[in-house]
């Protein structure tokens, strides 16, 4: 290892580069732009991870939201076209007997004019349990979120988004305790939320206690809809079909109705988003990877070719006591030092990418790319690679460089 | 010095081959000055560089200095070009992106010498041949006859005991030839064997013997009266 701290080596390294900078230059450029690749399109895979991990973050996204609708089919002395509705009764059922389930969360939403003072608005009322808050967090703001007592006791509480408190209080005005009218009922205002990410959903929207939402809509045991929120192991899918399965032989439905409930699997379509990222990760490294191989055979290429160049001077060499392997070092310390300086390069200037990507993708909370980053880890693999793959494609060239008979390189011109 | 015994050589040429070199027998004493000649193509340089272990014999026995040369690995060779032999070529083969210093220097490189011993050394031997104050220049800044000067000081840098000349004075006008004959002698004079391939009468006449080389085979060898280059310098 000894040659490698020695001037002599690198000003041979030196030399043999500089005679002609615009071939060196030329092949470089080859590594160069398979690490950039590399980087930048596994910076921007990661950063669109990062901003649907954002997006979903505070959400249970292995669950399936359940609503019942009308029948399509007759069954059981019931003509088709009957009404579906939905029951706490269903809810523990389902929470009782379907394997996996982790929540159930039954629902309630209504429209509702809320009103405070002279301002008002139309908003989304939400009946809701404290479980709510498990599987859709909520990031409070001020206050809290439905507690149990509220339930228990069916109290006039409410918690407001952001949004609506914009709508209906004065900038900076204190709102907890403050009282809020939904349909001309007085509630008072414990907790206010951070406006979620919009793409998600309306935010302006507030939640009561389910019990209070019961009794001043009349809903008696009836519900919305169903979340069913599954063990982070289960399958959601299976879920969704016991679940149906059940809530039809619940109903007297047809066990091929499938018009009865209407369903919506938020863990499917998110198992396809976190496919299509995995994919395009994949995809990612194989393109990376590619370029990065073609460009270190460019290299390799290139020193074939400079070795045929020399191989006049190699037999010189060879004449003047230089053994096979003092020849083919010197060539395998040249191919990797231009694959790793091409490497360096390429990794300075795909860092530089990820810092335009994220001041021009990454700002605000509806960016495209949240963090664009490759980790420090995965540079220093793809840098052993690139050492790995310079040493390799060196071995040509120095085979070449060391095969032929010192006579016969002496005779080329 | 040097033991040659019935060395053949042949090249293959399309599907026959050419028998070069038929049966050579040679030795050299240490302290010999000695001129082959011959006509194109009787063999002259496929021995010199079968002596250099630039190329092997496919029959016969070469011995140098006592050690049998045969089946060397290309490592060995190397090594014995390294410590015995200085090579010195027609066309200089000074490498042209190396000044005059790092060209002499080169032999010590892979002999493993730090750089100040080897910058010590190679400037020492510029100096024997003039040239000390050329030391940086590069090869295409030099004359034919400096250029043939700095690759006699770089074939003397590691001391070989045997010197290899192939017509060292092929690509040279007649005075600077008989310049390099001078110094040729001068060193053969401080006890080192050298070896020409000439085919020039003037510089054999040079020479202390002179051995012809007639369709590969040694139709005559003879001890000569050596003649001056320096009355000619
Ligand atoms: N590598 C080779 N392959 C095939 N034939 C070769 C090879 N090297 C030399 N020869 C042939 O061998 C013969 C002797 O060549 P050599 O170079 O020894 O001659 P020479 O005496 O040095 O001639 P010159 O005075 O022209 O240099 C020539 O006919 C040449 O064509
Ligand atoms: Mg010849």
């Amino acid at each position: 290892m000894r040659f490698l701290f020695e001037r002599d080596t690198w000003q041979e390294v030196y030399d043999s580069l500089s005679k002609n900078v615009l071939r060196t230059v030329l092949t470089m450029v080859g590594v160069w732009w398979g690490v950039l690749l590399l980087i930048g399109l596994l910076g921007s895979a990661k950063g669109l991870e990062n901003s649907f991990n954002r997006l979903f973050g505070s959400f249970a996204t292995n669950s399936v939201f359940v609503w019942g609708q009308s029948t399509s089919k007759p069954f059981k002395g019931f003509q088709e076209g009957k009404q579906v509705v939905l029951t706490l009764f269903d809810a523990k059922k389902l929470e009782e007997n379907i394997d996996g389930v982790e929540f159930v969360v039954p629902r309630n939403q209504n429209q509702g004019v809320v009103t405070r003072n002279f301002l008002s608005g139309s908003f989304g009322v939400n009946g809701d349990y404290p479980l709510l808050d498990r599987v859709q967090k909520k990031k409070m703001i001020h206050g809290r979120f439905i507690n149990q007592n509220d339930i228990d006791s069916n109290k006039k509480v409410v918690i407001i988004s952001e949004e609506i408190y914009k709508q209906l209080f004065q900038k900076d005005a204190e709102m907890i305790g403050e009282y809020i009218q939904i349909n001309s009922i007085n509630f008072m205002v414990v907790g206010m939320f951070e406006n979620g990410n919009r793409s998600m959903g309306p935010t302006s929207d507030l939640h009561i206690p389910f019990t209070t939402f019961q009794q001043i809509y009349n809903q008696g045991n009836d519900i919305g809809w169903i979340m069913i929120t599954g063990k982070p192991e289960a399958d959601i899918t299976q879920i969704e079909a016991d679940a149906k399965l059940m809530l039809k032989n619940l109903h007297r439905i047809h066990p091929e109705d499938d018009r009865a409930f209407g369903s919506f699997n938020l863990g499917k379509e998110f198992a396809k988003l976190t496919g299509f990222l995995t994919g395009m990760q994949f995809l990612t490294w194989f393109v990376g990877i590619a370029t990065l191989i073609a460009g270190v055979f460019a290299i390799g290429n290139i020193l074939l070719i400079t070795v045929k160049e020399r191989t006049k001077e190699i037999g010189v060499r060879r004449a003047l006591g230089a053994t096979p392997f003092e020849i083919k070092r010197q060539i395998i310390v040249e191919a990797v030092f231009i694959t790793l300086i091409a490497g360096f390069l390429g990794i300075i200037s795909g860092g530089w990418i990820l810092i335009g990507l994220n001041a021009a993708f990454g700002q605000g909370d509806e960016a495209v790319l949240v963090n664009a980053s490759v980790p420090i880890a995965v540079v220093f693999i793809a840098l052993l690679i690139l050492v790995f793959l310079g040493t390799l494609i060196g071995l040509i060239p120095a085979f070449k460089a060391t095969s032929i008979k010192p006579i016969d390189a002496l005779r080329e011109e | 010095m040097l033991k040659i015994n019935k060395l053949h050589k042949s090249y293959p040429i399309g599907d026959s081959s050419l028998h070069v070199l038929k049966g050579i027998d040679l030795s050299v004493e240490s302290g010999e000055m000695v001129a082959i000649m011959g006509s194109s193509g009787s063999g002259k340089s496929t021995l010199l560089n079968i002596i250099g272990m630039l190329d092997e014999a496919d029959e016969g026995d070469y011995i140098l200095d006592n050690v049998p040369i045969k089946n060397l690995t290309e490592k060995k060779a190397a090594i014995y070009r390294n410590r015995f032999l200085g090579f010195i070529f027609q066309s200089f083969n000074l490498i042209n992106y190396k000044n005059a210093l790092d060209n002499v220097a080169l032999p010590l490189y892979y002999q493993g010498l730090k750089r100040k011993e080897r910058i010590e050394k190679g400037l020492f031997h510029l100096e024997k041949v003039g040239l000390k104050a050329w030391a940086e220049h590069l090869p295409s800044e030099l004359s034919g006859g400096q250029k043939q000067r700095v690759a006699i000081a770089r074939a003397l840098a590691a001391d070989p005991k045997l010197l290899l000349a192939d017509e060292p004075t092929g690509a040279l006008d007649t005075t600077t030839s008989y310049e390099i004959m001078a110094f040729l002698q001068q060193l053969n004079d401080e006890g080192k064997t050298i070896l020409i391939v000439t085919h020039e009468e003037d510089i054999a006449d040079m020479c202390k013997r002179i051995v012809r080389l007639v369709d590969g085979v040694i139709m005559e060898d003879k001890f000569v009266e050596q003649v001056r280059a320096s009355q000619y310098v």
